[in-house]
């Protein structure tokens, strides 16, 4: 069975995706996650980022504070729409 | 970072770097791109990605059918492994007035005298590609099947990559500082990080275009304004067309993946360079977004966020140079469409910077029809 291991659940993304684009000279957290949408999907990132920083960080061999870090955008947590909108019994 | 250059291009967003590939491809060495950011930082990357052909004035449909033809073979043309996730679902725009009727129908006139097949349609013919939006309101529709979206980031990095390729270098997270000119020639570029020889300069700095301007003493014509755009997550395909409105200010669209992104522009925007997120624009984009299209209301945001448009004062970009300042060249001010006339803007930049005859002329573009009054109004911007 051919060995995987998962990133991002969202948006399934490999250690060996993140690794393959590092190769090809992305190095930056920023581009990664741009490409594969790594930190991207519903949990926007709240599993997968600081996953994501270690991976770059041991495979391109920068310290984690030399890396430029994403930053979490609003909402906080998924909302629905009808919800955002004012009015929603299920989100009570 | 090279110490000297044949031109410094300032922004790697889609105008800088399809300028650059086209200017290496057509054998131009020692190009240097300076970007403050990360590739696709500015407004490309926060932009809406929508590409679309109906436009209001003869120049918009020209470039940006030009545009959507290289989209079209974007990847075959750049040699790019993965996909810039171009889709043709077509741009359904919705008429609400008597008065907006009448410009539909003058623009599709206009676009179809330029090869570009849009066309009016009935209430009833809009549902039959989008049967679960609500029309309450909306007197007809225009409708183009080759409008649709791409990926900004992909297409950007498929720049990006070829251009590298071809020798060009990039310089992320090094910002200009400022611009050295004598005897109104264009000297270097001074930056956080060194100074490049150059004559020759391109701003393609998306919202800071003003302020690269500045620093070789020209005051353009341009105004930042903050616009805010949210995403859901992804849900099964059911939307194919772009749903957009300028009397009612918004659009909304379902990209490949299956996610929904939407925005709309506030009213009397001020001049700003803030790019932050406002719960305002979360809730009111909610309430029109599930008044025109009720199945969005059971599905998730995930995540907002606001970029620049540069806007100027015709809603149409400024290509060419500036009178004064020998070498200093400029493709800014796409007042929220820099993306979409991002492939195009390479191609005409790069002939221009040549001296080549541009395959579509720009010459009307100039940032001189400012000062002549011979601007040439869109009437179709969100």
């Amino acid at each position: 069975m051919e060995e995987k291991t998962v990133v991002c659940r969202c948006e399934d993304i490999t250690v060996e995706e993140i690794e393959e684009l590092i190769d090809l000279g992305y190095d930056e957290i920023e581009e990664i996650k741009r490409i594969t949408r790594c930190s991207m999907g519903p949990c926007q990132g709240r599993t997968c980022r600081n996953l994501l920083i270690q991976v770059v960080a041991s495979k391109t061999g920068k310290k984690i504070d030399e890396l430029h870090i994403p930053t979490y955008r609003p909402p906080a947590k998924n909302i629905k729409m009808t919800a955002l909108a004012g009015g929603d019994e299920d989100e009570k | 970072m090279k110490s000297s250059a044949e031109i410094v291009i300032i922004g790697a967003g889609i105008s800088g770097l399809a300028t650059a590939y086209n200017l290496a491809v057509r054998g131009m060495k020692d190009i240097v791109v300076i970007e403050k950011g990360y590739i696709t930082s500015g407004s490309t990357g926060r932009c809406g990605a929508g590409v679309r052909q109906q436009w209001g004035t003869e120049m918009n449909c020209r470039l940006s059918k030009a545009s959507c033809e290289i989209l079209e073979n974007l990847e075959e043309i750049l040699d790019y492994k993965r996909s810039i996730e171009f889709k043709q679902g077509g741009y359904l725009l919705f008429a609400t007035t008597e008065k907006e009727v009448e410009q539909f129908e003058k623009n599709v006139t206009l676009q179809n005298s330029l090869g570009i097949n849009s066309s009016m349609l009935s209430i009833d013919e809009a549902l039959e590609i989008v049967p679960d939006m609500n029309t309450e309101g909306v007197m007809a529709f225009a409708f183009h099947q080759k409008d649709g979206h791409a990926n900004p980031f992909h297409t950007t990095f498929a720049y990006a990559e070829a251009a590298r390729r071809l020798g060009v270098e990039i310089n992320t997270y090094t910002t200009v500082t400022g611009i050295k000119v004598e005897n109104g020639r264009i000297e270097s570029v001074i930056t956080d990080k060194g100074e490049i020889k150059t004559h020759r300069i391109l701003n393609a700095a998306g919202g800071f275009a003003k302020d690269i301007g500045r620093m070789v003493g020209v005051e353009l014509p341009l105004k930042p304004e903050r616009h805010e755009i949210l995403v859901t997550e992804p849900v099964e395909p059911i939307l194919g067309p772009m749903l957009m409105s300028f009397s009612w200010n918004f659009y909304i669209q379902q990209e490949p993946n299956g996610t929904f992104i939407m925005g709309y522009g506030e009213p009397n925007n001020p001049e700003s360079q803030k790019i932050d997120s406002s719960w305002h624009f979360a809730q009111e984009m909610a309430r029109k977004a599930i008044g025109v299209y009720p199945p969005l209301s059971r599905v998730r945001v995930v995540r907002q966020w606001a970029g620049l448009y540069m806007m100027t004062p015709d809603s149409q970009p400024i290509y060419g140079s500036i009178p004064g300042v020998d070498g200093f060249y400029i493709a800014a001010g796409f007042s929220g469409h820099g993306f979409m006339f991002g492939p195009i803007t390479g191609v005409l930049m790069a002939e221009y910077i040549l001296g080549e005859e541009p395959e579509i002329p720009i010459n009307m573009l100039d940032v001189g029809r400012f000062e002549r009054g011979e601007l040439i109004y869109e009437p179709s911007v969100v």
